[in-house]
């Protein structure tokens, strides 16, 4: 395939960039490196600033403070037709005037290749649509739609391939589908991949690198799992599955232990999983991580007495219980029904536990309930 | 009431209109195109002869006046095209809040009547009005030339009345266009001026054709503009036909003139479509 960019590679490093609208931040003074090669995802709540800054490094927009380089050029204020970066717009946007070939040939004809046709049908092979070469886009699905728009970005071959939640039109079948597919071509195509969307599950099976994002900033970046399992702020920890955020003090250390006080019971956690400034906590803990058991019945790790069971879901592969604690927090508990114990009932008296090394703790002012009550669904927004 | 029949129900009004005002008139201007004045009869006063060679007659005696039309309209929709473009084109795009109100504005002169307009048209490019003392001032016209009663007031005339019949359809598909194309055409490396040809443009051919029709049509047809800023030697086709009609009171060359424009024009129109590929177009 024809290179859009052989000059300029490499990492995209934004530098303290800022964009404001009016007296609205969208971003606020965001600085981040995206490596070569690697699918990058922008994950956050609608309104958080995700699609400004795919549309900064697009070109679509110019930030009021801060450079943007790939490598070692500046283009902070290049015009988007002047970068080696091709987008996946949200609705597609493909031309309805013109075929699928010409659609993905479009890239290619502007920067002067004349012989298009071996270029076009080997990523129409990649995306497995040839058949629909003549074809325009008004007559095909939104599926199909999909992987048109993907062809005519990757078919440059550009430094960096945008996704502007690429996903978002589509069912959730297809959605699944899609994002094993477009990991794959990642792989295959080996471009850089800067992922935008406010779905954590399809930002966590795609992408190597997820930066959540918040109000302009950035809250955390890390692996999937390094995200998952130790989140640094309550709104990660929430906005990422769900986690039970329990109020504490650190009483003192053992080892490499910090020895935690929560409402009156004691419990252990690794010291390098605390993210707090004080003694003052939240001590975090994954509703899978919990175990339940009856009173009376040996426990190990961590554990928590004096709950009693308000709510039972059986949901197939795991029941989700809604255990109330002494002091009148209810915390979530999901169980795997994988060892043909009976469920528990409403009503009865449990014990929580846990390992002690599934514990993270987050500062103990934050706001607890940050990134729960977003409701991610509003697409046109941004 | 069955299913089957509604359909045709809410066709009834729409077809008795036409049938009433567009059909029977067209049948007896057909029926008089073909007809010779009586022979000992007063004017005015016809008898069907089926003598089709008043066509013929009536247009070698007229094919200065019939090519004058259409130069004159096509010169009227070319001017309004070229000013129309912009125009539509930025209160799509760029108008932001304004644009209900620029839309008001395109269509404000509607509210004074179009014999008002032309009049007013006589008074600008008058002697009185601003623009010839100004272009004299500055040398542009000859203390001698006037802009009145010349072709050049025609055009403008029709150019004006017709302006809106361009704008608003070419408005409307500019509008239709999602601007997310024209950021993928920049995305895939093509400039302002490439997006423009490429992907705009071709976008936009169904507010071109349409309002190129809207104009050119009543153009050629036209008679007011060329009687109120034109002279004897700016007659068009429409003025012949007047002054046949109610002036010579001659109905039979009238009614074959009209035929002839009908059909001069339905010709253009199917060449200029089928030229502009419409049926490629979404």
């Amino acid at each position: 395939m024809a290179d859009a960019s052989s000059a300029t590679r490499g990492d995209l490093r934004l530098t303290r960039i800022t964009k404001t609208y009016g007296d609205f931040t969208a971003v606020n003074d965001l600085s981040l490196t995206i490596p070569e090669g690697s699918f990058f995802a922008l994950l956050g709540p609608s309104g958080c600033g995700k699609t400004t800054t795919l549309r900064m490094i697009a070109g679509l927009e110019e930030p009021n403070v801060g450079s943007i380089h790939l490598g070692a050029t500046d283009i902070t204020t290049k015009r988007p037709y002047q970068r080696p970066i091709n987008t996946v717009f949200q609705n597609y946007a493909l031309f309805p005037h013109l075929t699928i070939f010409e659609n993905i040939a479009f890239g290619l004809r502007r920067r002067g290749i004349k012989n298009v046709d071996a270029d076009v049908n080997k990523v129409l092979e990649l995306v497995e649509l040839p058949h629909l070469a003549q074809r325009k886009p008004t007559q095909l699905s939104g599926g199909q739609q999909q992987r048109i728009a993907l062809a005519r970005a990757i078919v440059n071959r550009p430094a960096l391939l945008l996704l502007d939640e690429p996903l978002g039109a589509l069912d959730l079948k297809l959605r699944r589908q899609m994002q094993i597919e477009l990991k794959w071509i990642q792989r295959e195509v080996g471009l850089t991949f800067v992922h935008v969307t406010h779905d954590q599950e399809e930002a966590m099976t795609m992408a190597d690198t997820i930066a959540v994002m918040n109000e302009g900033e950035i809250e955390q970046m890390g692996s999937p799992a390094d995200l998952y399992d130790n989140p640094e702020t309550a709104f990660v920890a929430n906005f990422l599955g769900q986690s039970n955020l329990i109020k504490g003090r650190i009483e003192g250390t053992d080892g490499d232990n910090l020895v935690v006080d929560l409402y009156g019971q004691k419990i252990g956690m690794p010291k390098n999983r605390s993210h707090a400034v004080d003694n003052s906590i939240y001590a975090g803990i994954r509703p899978e991580k919990f175990r339940i058991s009856l009173v009376g019945t040996p426990t190990r790790g961590n554990t928590l007495t004096g709950g009693r069971i308000e709510d039972v879901s059986y949901i197939g592969v795991s029941t989700q219980y809604q255990v109330m604690m002494p002091w009148g927090q209810e915390v979530m508990v999901f169980e795997q029904n994988d060892d043909g114990v009976a469920p528990f009932d409403k009503g009865d008296e449990v014990v929580i536990s846990w390992e002690p090394n599934f514990t993270f703790a987050l500062r103990g002012d934050e706001d607890a309930e940050a990134g729960t009550e977003v409701i991610p669904e509003d697409l046109d927004e941004e | 009431m069955s299913k089957v029949k509604l359909p045709y129900l809410l066709l009834l009004p729409g077809f008795l209109f036409l049938f009433t005002f567009f059909i029977l008139p067209i049948a007896n201007l057909a029926q008089t195109s073909t007809q010779t004045p009586i022979a000992d009869g007063d004017t005015g006063q016809y008898e069907q002869t089926l003598r089709f060679s008043n066509y013929l007659d009536a247009f070698t005696e007229n094919q200065e006046q019939f090519a004058r039309s259409f130069v004159f309209a096509l010169c009227a929709t070319v001017l309004a095209l070229a000013i129309s473009y912009p125009l539509a084109y930025a209160i799509a795009f760029k108008a932001g809040r304004l644009k209900n109100f620029l839309l008001v504005l395109v269509v404000a002169p509607f509210f004074v009547s179009f014999l008002l307009r032309t009049v007013a048209w006589k008074q600008i490019l008058g002697e009185e009005g601003f623009i010839v003392p100004s272009l004299r001032t500055f040398g542009i016209i000859s203390e001698s030339t006037t802009l009145t009663s010349t072709s050049f007031a025609v055009i403008m005339g029709m150019t004006y009345n017709f302006l809106p019949f361009m704008t608003l359809p070419l408005y409307a598909s500019l509008e239709r266009i999602d601007p997310r194309t024209m950021e993928a055409s920049g995305d895939l490396y093509a400039n302002g001026i490439t997006t423009f040809r490429k992907v705009t443009l071709p976008l936009s051919m169904p507010g071109v054709v349409a309002g190129t029709l809207l104009t050119f049509i009543p153009a050629a047809g036209d008679y007011v503009n060329a009687a109120i800023l034109g002279s004897p030697n700016t007659r068009m086709i429409g003025n012949v036909i007047e002054s046949r009609y109610f002036k010579i009171v001659d109905y039979p060359t009238a009614a074959a003139l009209s035929f002839t424009l009908m059909l001069a024009i339905l010709i253009l129109v199917t060449l200029y479509i089928r030229k502009a590929g419409t049926e490629e177009l979404v």
